[in-house]
């Protein structure tokens, strides 16, 4: 006979097959609401910690499932959301700070399909809701921060090597430039800067009787800058996020200055765009203990100095040389002082900041040191009927304390009013400052109600229609037709198995791109029937006309399944976001369809019709 | 079953002029849709802010509107989206403008009005990755055409990649003019339908193009338009069947898919009413006023066989 497969043929399939159906279960579980509890700061999550909670919700007398340990944390199920917020507040509380206890939605996959391995598609912000920011990072701005900062570090060098300048200053084309009376003294200046800061690109010139030295950053190092602040802005980002509370949060790179955060489960965007966004930096500088306060406020500034405000509004004049920035800081905590018991705030800082804390510190014992909040927004008002944007900077003085001693790598702040200051302090500080700010450029919110109605809409949506193709075609090719509807149902089993398995996210375009590819299978199978009716009209046996059939069909179904692949590749390459789902799931609906709607249905016939003599065909 | 029981070939070469006359029509409609009205680009494209947002209770929109613009912002559009129950807030993107907290004041403006509101879905594009997006679009639709002449040209023959991409083109754009003439919005996931499509109903094309090689193979004695006629008979039903079956599909998702998936599904649907007809009755006669004969589907090997064989 000629239409029958080898037997290792009817055994791939069916391995196919089961291996599809397991690895597209898990997405029928559907998923717990959950708590996921995690450590902030290194601090162990050990066997107290799960007494603790454990504790903590039978107190409250929440019913949860048994707490589960997941990779580094700890992972516990609740029957409904109700009792998972009010965990969150108990656990949360009876932790303290050094764990992040965070919503989760945790697939309820059973274990056996989770020793295989087998997980659902992960839903994506349209299903589950949730916050999808994109942020451009201001470059320009980080690469000012620089020039500011070596405009600090060439009057330092000048004052130690005792040369006289006259101004060092930072212009509004960001080249630095230093103001000589003696071109011998300039000479000089320029030798040792070069020496201490190659990467600075260095002219001299002569104008008006006065001798300048005109620095700029080197491109390559501009570069640096700019990669080095991106990177920054995403580990600060990391840290603000943990702090929110957030379980799968991605935080990635997008292009050369994006950042793309999705907050899964977050609904409330202002206060996360407070979080994310504030683009908050410290610095530590001295306060100006030689002059008079209230001559500054009435307008005498003395050079090298600046007036700040404090956080009740009290003026204070600190100097303009800087210590050290939050970039500078490797981690905080908050805590007690060992000598009086008050609250303290421990810092710790990187090489060259403890470095540079040192140098400063040895000669200033004694002296009041002052910690600068910077905060720069952008403000947007009505004038006259239209929106303008305005960039403000608030700068004010959250702490002062006295310097004790040389401080290098670790030290602590005192002087704070109360240990939750302290504690906010320390958060702020290792949360760390973004390094340059940044704009939202991008915004997508989708609520957990709509996000609900979308998948069972989509799923509806897909069932219907393939309801709608399954009787169609039962009528119109009768068991031929009903071979082609189980075909196409073990068609979207592969899909989602073969999404499972890559860890996709689904969109709800992806919904879309599952019902179309439902749709388009079918194809394959009518042009294959088609042909088969063609044949036995053209007076062939029913053996040969099945044979022919699908043999002569597949060019066709090839060329025209290629073409949709080259749409579906090339909205991949070019599509963002929720597009590219479609576009993910269109491609592997293609490839799955032309396994399922030849090998499988072809095998199907086989198995019925392709043992015996016919006389006829039900098609 | 079979609805299609053709005995005889049916001349469709025979009408090509007409039918050509009325895609030409349909065609400059389309474009001057496109010119005069434009298209209605979602916000993903202009940039701009949406709010979705949800009452338990049917809503006024002009009452919505009036307490929007009382708080300040004049250039918005308030609708119902689906039922009296859900409202969309539109605000366009300003000049130098990316303020993200935006959504959040409209969200604060509409509870002091009404407190019961719930917030469905934010969308809020800058200028500039609105800008991206619509250049990405473009490229993408470039890319697709490129690519499947290509593999047209490569798989068959240069009259038939032109004559596909021809025809298909001819749905784009008449998909484009519904939309413009309509002005129904069209979003990112329109687009790609849109290019889902095009893919889709290169399909039909391919397989008439196929029927037509096969003839010429097959018979040898027919002309060209016979040639084409037959093909086109002979995959009628096929064609039927198959886009009859896709259109279930997206029915299915126009009418039971939500708000979210209904101008995608519209987009498919046309996409597909005029693929049939472009892909048989357009790129068909393209084909054939382009030259098309045997000896250019026929390897030059097997021409020489073939003229061996002849009687």
């Amino acid at each position: 006979m000629i239409n029958q497969y080898p037997l290792w043929k009817y055994l791939l399939i069916v391995a196919v097959l089961a291996v599809g159906v397991v690895y597209a279960l898990p997405n029928l579980y559907g998923e717990d609401p959950a708590l996921q509890i995690s450590s902030s700061r290194g601090t162990p999550i050990d066997m107290s910690t799960r007494t603790k909670v454990q504790d903590t919700l039978r107190q409250a007398g929440i019913a949860s499932q048994p707490i589960e340990a997941v990779a580094s944390s700890l992972l516990v199920r609740f029957s409904n959301t109700d009792d998972q917020l009010k965990a969150k507040d108990m656990v949360a509380a009876a932790l303290g700070d050094d764990y992040i206890t965070a919503l989760n939605l945790a697939p309820a996959t059973p274990g056996w399909l989770t020793s295989l391995a087998a997980a659902p598609m992960y839903l994506g912000l349209d299903l589950r809701g949730g916050v999808h920011f994109q942020m451009q990072v201001d470059t320009v701005a980080a690469l000012a921060q620089a020039e500011e900062r070596y405009v600090g570090e060439i009057r330092t060098l000048l004052r130690n090597e005792k040369l006289r300048y006259l101004t060092v200053a930072r212009q509004s084309t960001g080249n630095l430039e230093v103001k000589f009376r003696d071109v011998g003294e300039r000479d000089e200046a320029l030798k040792k800067i070069k020496k201490e800061y190659p990467s600075l690109v260095i002219k001299d010139e002569e104008r008006g009787g006065e001798y300048y030295l005109l620095a700029s950053i080197s491109e390559k190092e501009q570069l640096e800058i700019s990669k080095f602040a991106v990177q920054q802005n995403i580990t600060a980002l990391r840290n603000r996020v943990n702090e929110l509370g957030v379980s799968e949060p991605v935080i990635q790179q997008q292009g050369s200055d994006r950042i793309v955060v999705q907050l899964p489960g977050v609904q409330d965007t202002a206060r996360a765009k407070d979080i994310l966004g504030a683009t908050a930096t410290l610095e530590f500088r001295l306060v100006d203990t030689e002059h008079n306060v209230e001559d500054a406020v009435a307008g005498r500034v003395p050079p090298g100095s600046k007036l700040y405000k404090e956080r009740k509004g009290a003026p204070v004049l600190l100097q303009k040389r800087l210590i050290i920035t939050g970039q500078d800081i490797t981690d905080a905590s908050s805590g007690i002082d060992q000598r009086d018991g008050s609250p303290a705030v421990f810092i710790s800082l990187d090489g060259k900041g403890s470095k540079m804390m040192y140098n400063i510190t040895k000669d200033n014992v004694g002296k009041p040191m002052a910690v600068v909040f910077i905060e720069s927004k952008t403000e947007t008002r009505m004038v006259d009927g239209r929106a303008v944007k305005t960039k403000k900077t608030v700068e004010e003085v959250i702490n002062i304390a006295t310097i004790r001693e040389a401080l290098s790598k670790r030290f602590q702040i005192t002087g704070l009013d109360s240990s939750n200051e302290s504690r906010d302090l320390a958060l702020l500080l290792r949360a760390g400052a973004l390094a340059a700010p940044m704009d939202i450029v991008e915004e997508r919110t989708v609520g957990p109600s709509l996000g609900a109605e979308n998948i069972a809409k989509g799923f509806n949506s897909t069932l219907i229609g393939f309801a709608a193709i399954a009787i169609f075609m039962s009528v119109y090719y009768r068991v031929f037709g009903v071979i082609a509807s189980v075909s196409l149902f073990m068609n979207m089993v592969l899909l989602m198995a073969v999404l499972s398995m890559l860890q996709a996210t689904l969109t709800l375009p992806g919904i879309a791109g599952i019902a179309l590819t439902v749709g388009m299978a079918i194809d394959a199978n009518v042009l294959i029937f088609e042909r088969i009716r063609e044949e036995l009209r053209g007076g062939n046996t029913p053996q040969a006309s099945i044979h022919a059939g699908f043999e002569r069909a597949w060019g066709t179904i090839l060329d025209s399944n290629i073409t949709t692949l080259i749409a579906g590749f090339a909205l991949f390459l070019l599509g963002s976001g929720p597009v590219r789902g479609f576009a993910v799931v269109l491609c592997i609906g293609i490839l799955t369809s032309m396994f399922s709607a030849v090998m499988v249905s072809r095998a199907m016939v086989n198995l019925i019709y392709g043992q015996r003599k016919l006389a006829k065909l039900p098609i | 079953m079979e609805f299609f029981r053709i005995k005889h070939d049916i001349p469709f070469m025979r009408y090509a002029r007409i039918t050509t006359v009325i895609s030409a029509v349909m065609f400059v409609l389309a474009v001057g849709a496109l010119f005069v009205r434009g298209l209605n680009l979602s916000i993903e494209f202009t940039g701009g802010t949406v709010v979705e947002v949800h009452y338990p209770h049917a809503v006024d929109v002009e009452h919505i509107r009036v307490g929007l613009q009382k708080a300040g912002y004049h250039d918005v559009t308030v609708q119902n989206f689906g039922t009296t129950q859900d409202v969309l807030i539109r605000l366009p993107a300003k000049q130098n403008m990316s303020s993200a907290t935006l959504s959040d004041e409209i969200m604060h403006a509409l509870k002091t009005q009404d407190a019961s509101v719930e917030r469905r879905r934010v969308e809020f594009v800058g200028p500039q990755v609105g800008q991206e997006l619509y250049e990405g679009g473009g490229l993408a639709l470039l890319l697709v055409c490129a690519g499947i002449m290509a593999y047209l040209a490569m798989r068959f023959e240069w009259r038939f990649s032109v004559a596909a991409i021809v025809a298909n083109m001819h749905d784009v754009v008449i998909i484009l003019g519904f939309f413009a003439f309509f002005q129904w919005e069209f979003s990112l996931t329109v687009l790609a339908g849109v290019l889902a499509i095009l893919g889709y109903s290169v399909n039909e094309s391919v397989v008439v193009f196929d029927r037509i090689r096969e003839n010429f193979r097959k018979m040898r004695k027919a002309s060209v338009p016979e040639v084409i006629d037959n093909a086109i008979t002979r995959t009628m039903s096929r064609t039927v069947i198959t886009h009859t079956m896709t259109e279930l599909v997206v029915l299915s998702m126009l009418f039971f898919g939500g708000e979210s998936l209904f101008y995608f599904a519209l987009a498919l649907t046309i996409g597909i009413v005029f693929g049939i007809y472009s892909s048989v009755l357009v790129a068909s006669p393209i084909v054939m006023w382009l030259g098309i004969d045997r000896s250019n589907l026929m390897p030059v090997k097997k021409e020489g066989e073939g003229v061996d064989a002849r009687p």
